[in-house]
């Protein structure tokens, strides 16, 4: 078994240059606030999809269970912007 | 097993709810909030995910070697996800020490009282999943794992991946999350 040919290898790779794109790269002022938290969210959501379908293993997961597991990053995703989007400005 | 997957989905749906309080919060007093956030180390927020990171994939490579019965390698998987476990409990130490030190306490407004909150909520979950992954690692040692008996290590690690999951939400909520 060479880690290196290991899917979770590839999957931690993609979550580690998801991190540091937004923490470093999206967090700061190049971009407008809405399109940096949306960004930041969306890539968290899909962090979270990853994280269960192939360390979790639920890619093997009876449908129903994968369905109920695979909605938290959306619904929470969602939930979060929704509320950011009701939220005035700073002044 | 069904059990740990009821009390990783209830585990979840709590959080969930808690996030939402968060942003109730937050819709009240906006300004306060986006301070506050500007007194976060954003470094050490990423610098805790990717250590996070780090430990699931090392959790998860013990299971794939267990299902392959290469159980000589198991052991040395879940020390580097318990070791991790302990990266992340010091490098929190370290942030709250400088927190407490700077006079900010979950006194000082709701946000750090929610920083507070949510980031000691789930360092309990790092500490109970660390203890767990020293648990399997000692008895992984002993061989007492295999392809046919893993149902233990397994349910740990299912645990340890939702403790990395629920902060992959609770680092940019706090530390990423600019106003408007």
């Amino acid at each position: 078994m060479s880690v290196l040919r290991e899917r979770v290898t590839l999957v931690w790779l993609g979550l580690v240059v998801l991190t540091c794109v937004t923490t470093w790269g999206l967090s700061k002022d190049l971009f407008s606030p809405a399109v940096a938290v949306v960004g930041i969210f969306l890539i968290a959501a899909l962090k979270v999809r990853f994280v269960m379908l192939d360390f979790m293993e639920l890619r093997q997961a009876p449908i129903p269970v994968r369905v109920a597991f695979e909605a938290w990053p959306v619904v929470v995703a969602a939930m979060i912007l929704g509320f950011w989007f009701t939220t005035g400005a700073v002044a | 097993v069904d059990g740990v997957w009821v009390a990783i989905g209830a585990d979840s749906v709590i959080f969930a709810i808690l996030f939402m309080t968060f942003m109730q919060d937050r819709l009240k007093d906006p300004a306060l909030f986006e301070m506050s956030r500007h007194t976060l180390n954003v470094n050490f927020g990423g610098i805790d995910t990717l250590i996070l990171l780090t430990s699931s994939w090392s959790v998860a490579l013990a299971i794939q070697a267990l299902k392959r019965d290469h159980v000589d390698r198991v052991p040395r998987y879940l020390l580097g996800g318990a070791l991790t476990g302990l990266l992340f409990m010091m490098s929190k130490s370290i942030e709250y020490f400088q927190k407490f030190a700077g006079g900010l306490t979950p006194a000082t407004n709701p946000f750090y009282m929610w920083y507070f909150t949510l980031t000691g909520i789930h360092l309990l979950h790092v500490v109970f999943g660390t203890s767990l992954l020293t648990y399997v690692w000692i008895k992984s040692r002993r061989a007492a794992y295999s392809s046919l008996n893993r149902v233990v290590p397994e349910c740990v690690a299912s645990y340890w991946h939702l403790v990395d999951l629920l902060w992959i939400v609770i680092f940019p909520l706090l530390y990423l999350m600019k106003a408007a």
